[in-house]
């Protein structure tokens, strides 16, 4: 039930073409594994940022400890340089997989269902 | 168009001059005014070039959707990388050493969460503003009031802390003073916003992203150059030179106690992600995919920048802080830690290097400032005049020039807040953005995507919970309540509020929309459906 006080935003499809799509089994199953792929992402960069917060919230000392004897470098700087390494490479994972699996699967749905 | 055109040149005829003639006494830095004028010469006849392709609302809003992935990642860099990101980044790890590390990365892992969670479907869902997303399938006009005040909030806030910011830099690097720097920065930024749009925005953050860019990775490459490339001597030089000795490499005062570290995680993570000026970015590239690959090079682009703030920050602490000339007569740093990079920049490239990076600080600036205000203006003249005020149906052509009155006001407001906050400690004002950014945008922008249930009436008031807490927990707290306005003691005792504002919102919002009782509720509910498939599937009469 889309109505019309929707027309700034995007464009809107007819109501039968949502259906088609919304009901067809491959959509729900891509829909299903990209989803599932964007939540474990999300996962894996929220779990490392707040195990590093809360590292710094209750024992900051554990990150001024140095990486082995005879250095200055202490763990907190390649866990910090770790973690922006790790926001890179993790959007370049999500957008390879996106581009090499679902952006295919999703066009021949299009396709087959001649929306 | 020829009109505009006609006042663009007025503009740079009348400015040029006035800087070129300017009789600023002999604090003047002459290569760095010549390269900052270069820059703003290229930049109005970029903007020039903009004003002739601005037709139609899309294209002053969004560049007609035509920029590349790879541009729109360089243009987001732009517009995230602010001045207060390299200069008080690089003067925070020069300061405290990790604990600017700490924030670096907080500013950085919102980005992978907006890939994975925001950029597609809010293209999909969108055209201008995140407001177009949200309303997809909730009332326009409370939606987009509600947006339109998280906005104009965060964008206000953040325009006084980088004005303030441009005054106080531009005096120190250009011998400029403060009110001609104001005005500067003002009348460009309203030049490039009003004639050119969203294309000359674009183009002039990019031009910056590549210039400070370069700029940072000279910085790097010769603190390495330094320390013969070996990392073990760039932190045991920093070490030996800074008064805090090696607690410089641990978690230091800035975090003191644990709910302010988890709460200033929150902002940063969660804020980046509601931020209009970066959200409306993804409207300026075609499709969901080009979107996926903004985020991919912005963060990219960012990241690596963060990189080398860490080696300027630690290659100054012992290329700067120990070099007298750089220190005044108790010890401490000329112009505050702020100035560290910069410092940092002569200190190893001579007075030529220190005119580039001044002038690129002062680019940075512009581009940041240009982004702001047409997200500002944008909320005004897309979601209130044209969605509110003409429901939906403005008369031809009155939305972009509401726009650019918008702009003017703005950036009018800007100058004379600008001027106003001059002597007001505006360091809290980014982090406020940041938490408001997190408990308005955020929330309302990413449950109308992913909860179901979500109606206007509990978006609506848990959206202005969410606000009014940010603001009263930071005027409350120990920043405004106990530094500014002098009492003893907080009400509210920490210094960040996203971990109380942010649930705040989201209780609210759950609540009021389990508990709404209106007669849309349904019809908002059942419309979920669509908008889900919608946000998945884009536009597909473009792939037929």
């Amino acid at each position: 039930m889309i109505d019309l006080h929707k027309k700034q935003s995007g464009e809107v499809m007819a109501q039968d073409t949502y259906e088609k799509i919304s009901l067809d089994f491959d959509f729900q199953k891509l829909v299903k594994d990209r989803t599932n792929f964007s939540w474990m992402l999300t996962g894996v960069m929220l779990v490392s940022y707040y195990t590093f917060i809360l590292v710094i919230a209750f024992s900051p000392h554990w990150l001024g400890v140095p990486v082995s004897t005879g250095t200055i470098i202490t763990w907190g700087i390649p866990i910090g340089i770790f973690l922006i390494i790790l926001s890179m490479v993790i959007t370049g994972v999500y957008v390879l997989r996106c581009n090499r699996e679902y952006d295919g699967r999703m066009s021949e749905i299009i396709s087959r269902l001649n929306v | 168009m020829r009109k505009s055109s006609f006042w663009l040149r007025c503009v740079i005829v009348s400015i040029l001059p006035s800087v070129v003639f300017a009789d600023m006494g002999d604090t003047l830095n002459i290569p760095a005014v010549s390269m900052f004028l270069v820059f703003v010469s290229g930049t109005l006849a970029i903007t020039l070039w903009a004003a002739r392709r601005t037709r139609t609302a899309s294209d002053f809003y969004a560049a007609g959707g035509k920029i590349t992935g790879f541009q729109n990642g360089l243009a987001i860099a732009g517009d995230y990388m602010s001045a207060a990101s390299f200069l008080g980044l690089s003067g925070l790890v020069f300061a405290s050493g990790f604990d600017g590390i700490i924030y670096s990365i907080g500013f950085l892992v919102g980005w992978p969460i907006i890939l994975f969670l925001i950029a597609e479907r809010l293209r999909n869902l969108g055209r201008f503003t995140f407001a177009d997303a949200v309303s997809f399938r909730l009332q326009s006009t409370p939606i987009r009031s509600l947006s339109a005040c998280g906005t104009l909030t965060v964008v206000l806030l953040y325009l006084i802390a980088q004005m303030v910011g441009a005054g106080k830099l531009i005096e120190v690097l250009f011998g400029f003073p403060y009110e001609f720097a104001v005005a500067v920065v003002g009348v460009l930024m309203i030049s490039y916003v009003t004639f050119g749009g969203m294309i000359a925005t674009t183009w002039v953050q990019i031009v910056k992203a590549i210039l400070l860019l370069s700029g940072a990775s000279f910085l790097a490459f010769a603190v390495l150059w330094e320390v013969d490339f070996s990392f073990e001597r760039l932190f045991q030089s920093a070490v030996d030179s800074h008064a805090s000795g090696n607690l410089i490499l641990a978690p230091g005062q800035l975090i003191s106690d644990p709910i302010s570290a988890i709460s200033l995680g929150l902002a940063l993570m969660f804020g980046t992600a509601g931020l209009p000026h970066i959200l409306m970015r993804f409207f300026t590239v075609p499709d969901a995919k080009e979107a996926r690959k903004s985020v991919v090079f912005a963060t990219g682009f960012v990241g690596y920048f963060y990189l080398l703030l860490f080696i300027i920050g630690f290659g100054a602490i012992f290329l700067v802080g120990a070099n007298a000339n750089y220190l005044d007569a108790n010890g401490m740093i000329i112009g505050g830690s702020n100035m560290a990079a910069i410092h940092l920049s002569q200190a190893v490239g001579g007075d030529l290097f220190l005119g580039f990076i001044s002038a690129v600080a002062f680019a940075t600036i512009l581009a940041v400032v240009s982004g702001l205000t047409l997200a500002g203006a944008s909320a005004i003249s897309h979601d209130l005049y044209a969605s509110v005020f003409c429901k939906e149906r403005p008369k031809d052509g009155s939305e972009i020039r509401v726009s650019r009155i918008a702009t003017i006001v703005l950036g009018l407001a800007a100058m004379i807040l600008g001027l106003s906050f001059e002597n007001q400690n505006v360091a809290y004002m980014v982090g406020l953005a940041f938490a408001i950014a997190a408990s308005v945008n955020f929330p309302i922008l990413f449950l109308s995507m992913y909860w179901k249930k979500l109606t206007t009436r509990g978006a609506f008031i848990g959206g202005f919970v969410g606000l009014i807490s940010a603001v009263v927990c930071v005027i409350t707290g120990p920043t405004i309540w106990v530094s500014i306005l002098g009492y003893a003691e907080p009400i509210f005792p920490y210094k960040h509020p996203a971990l109380f504002s942010m649930s705040a919102a989201f209780i609210s919002i759950y609540l009021f929309s389990i508990y709404d009782r209106s007669p849309d509720k349904a019809m908002e509910i059942e419309a979920f459906d669509n908008q889900f498939v919608q946000s998945i599937v884009g536009t597909i009469e473009e792939k037929k």
